[in-house]
């Protein structure tokens, strides 16, 4: 029998940019499945940037990217964009209402599948009309989430999705991943929140200085040098 | 000497003003001195040296190619000094000459087939200068401005490349603002026009001796002809600049904003 291809496959992938180096030959798969795989590293370590190859807004400067066993190179940008879906670090709303937010998603959306989106991403459904301005850190960042959902992605990227919420929005976006992952969504969720990491992944990367790395050099990391490299993150 | 002409002692006069400017620069410590001295002298060469050609290129004994030939090339020139002065916008001179080639033959088309002002070296010069320069300004504030508007938000375009819109889709409220920014200066002038300032042509026209009102008809077609031009041109820079700034897989480049 032959098995099914890793979700991601990174081969090899290294990033540089004149002064530096973001990523460092990086050889890593990624599980498919209903699974919150967790990458974990301090500050700097290249998260964000192993993420972003993930729906091509960065590519690499050697390696490959394969994506469920196709290279992402082959497969049209615009359309892995959709199937990949990505939420960012801070609530990036575009100015308006929330309908006109996830009309950006999908411009065709009827009112009923805005309000299903809204409530699978645990928002309330009336929401529809309110400005995003008006809306808290929470409530921004899972509307995010709702518009990406709207692309029917195959898979999710969150880039510390949390980093900018508070205890309670934190521990709401939590459980709500874990009801999508739990409902047979991939999600590649980057943390610099060790506890987070622990609390979350079933599967778990570490990433320092550019380089997948074990626990031990991570907690060694820590107690040591926390300076990492320039643009890393 | 006609009524209004300067005269090299007038022009000699007129430097007094440049002598209060060093002055200035020297009594409060601003350092541009030496700049004011360049600027005079680079100045006063150029408009003499143009001057001088221009009594060639516009004497109705030459033919009328000459002053096609002197607007030919004012248009190259135009996009290289956009290119000097705006490195930041990667480029700019092909940008520039994308823009303002299209901007000064639609405009120069419409002004002498409309008849607005009679097809002759002595307007075909002048005019095209006027047009000329304004759009080369604005192609610099409408390039600037977009940077300037993709690089502070650069987390909402990464949004909506990240949803699967195209680099186009990504981009237009941020160039359409931008656009905007650029065109609206130009209309802010043409609506003070005559109740904050009397602008170049007219005054010039006025001190030659001619009767306000027919400085003012030929002062107001200028400014609605730069205000066309300008129009084409910043609309260009937006589509042309826009297309370099994201690769040919929809990711806004990293962006380098001018100081």
């Amino acid at each position: 029998m032959v098995s099914a291809p890793p979700l991601f496959a990174f081969e090899d992938v290294s990033i540089e940019t004149p002064t530096n180096r973001i990523l460092d030959h990086v050889d890593l798969d990624i599980t498919d499945g209903g699974r919150i795989t967790c990458l974990q590293g301090p500050s700097g370590a290249g998260k964000s940037t192993l993420l972003r190859l993930c729906n091509r807004l960065a590519v690499p400067t050697s390696g490959s990217v394969r994506f469920r066993g196709e290279a992402l190179d082959a497969i049209d940008p615009l359309t892995l964009r959709r199937r990949v879906g990505m939420v960012f670090q801070r609530p990036t709303l575009f100015p308006g209402s929330v309908r006109s937010n996830l009309a950006e998603a999908r411009p065709d959306a009827s009112d009923a599948e805005m309000i299903a989106v809204l409530v699978r991403a645990r928002t309330p459904g009336d929401l529809l009309d309110r400005d995003g301005d008006a809306l808290s850190g929470g409530e921004a960042q899972r509307v995010c989430l709702a518009r990406t959902l709207l692309t029917d992605p195959e898979v999710l990227l969150l880039d510390e999705p949390t980093s900018a919420l508070d205890p309670a929005a934190t521990r709401g976006l939590e459980e709500l991943g874990r009801s999508l992952a739990d409902d047979g969504m991939p999600i590649l969720w980057v943390t610099h929140d060790l506890a987070q990491s622990e609390r979350l992944g079933d599967d778990q990367v570490v990433l320092v200085d550019g380089r997948v790395a074990d626990r031990d050099e991570l907690h060694r990391y820590l107690a040591g040098d926390r300076e990492g490299p320039d643009g890393r993150g | 000497m006609a009524e209004g002409d300067v005269g090299w002692l007038g022009l000699l006069a007129s430097l007094v003003l440049i002598a209060v400017t060093i002055g200035l620069s020297w009594w409060r410590g601003l350092g541009l001195e030496r700049d004011v001295i360049v600027a005079t002298a680079r100045a006063l060469v150029q408009l003499l040296i143009v001057g001088y050609v221009l009594t060639i290129v516009i004497d109705p004994d030459q033919p009328l190619a000459l002053a096609f030939v002197w607007v030919g090339l004012m248009v190259p020139f135009a996009a290289w000094t956009v290119g000097q002065r705006a490195k930041e916008i990667p480029g700019a001179f092909g940008i520039a000459l994308a823009a303002l080639t299209p901007s000064t033959v639609i405009t120069l088309l419409i002004v002498f087939a409309l008849g607005v002002f009679p097809l002759e070296a002595r307007t075909l010069v002048p005019v095209a200068g006027m047009m000329v320069g304004n759009a080369m300004k604005d192609t610099i504030v409408a390039g600037r401005r977009i940077i300037a508007e993709l690089s502070e938000k650069r987390a909402e375009v990464e949004a909506r490349l990240a949803l699967g819109q195209t680099w186009k889709q990504a981009s237009r409220p941020h160039v359409r603002s931008a656009v905007r920014t650029a065109l609206i200066s130009q209309i802010e002038t043409t609506k003070g026009v005559g109740l904050v300032f009397l602008p170049g042509a007219m005054t010039g026209l006025i001190l030659a001796g001619i009767d306000p009102v027919d400085a003012v008809l030929v002062q107001a077609a200028l400014m609605f002809l730069i205000l066309g031009a300008v129009a084409i041109n910043v609309v260009v820079v937006g589509e042309a600049l826009t297309r370099r700034l994201f690769t040919s897989d929809h990711r806004l480049l990293p962006l380098t904003r001018s100081a």
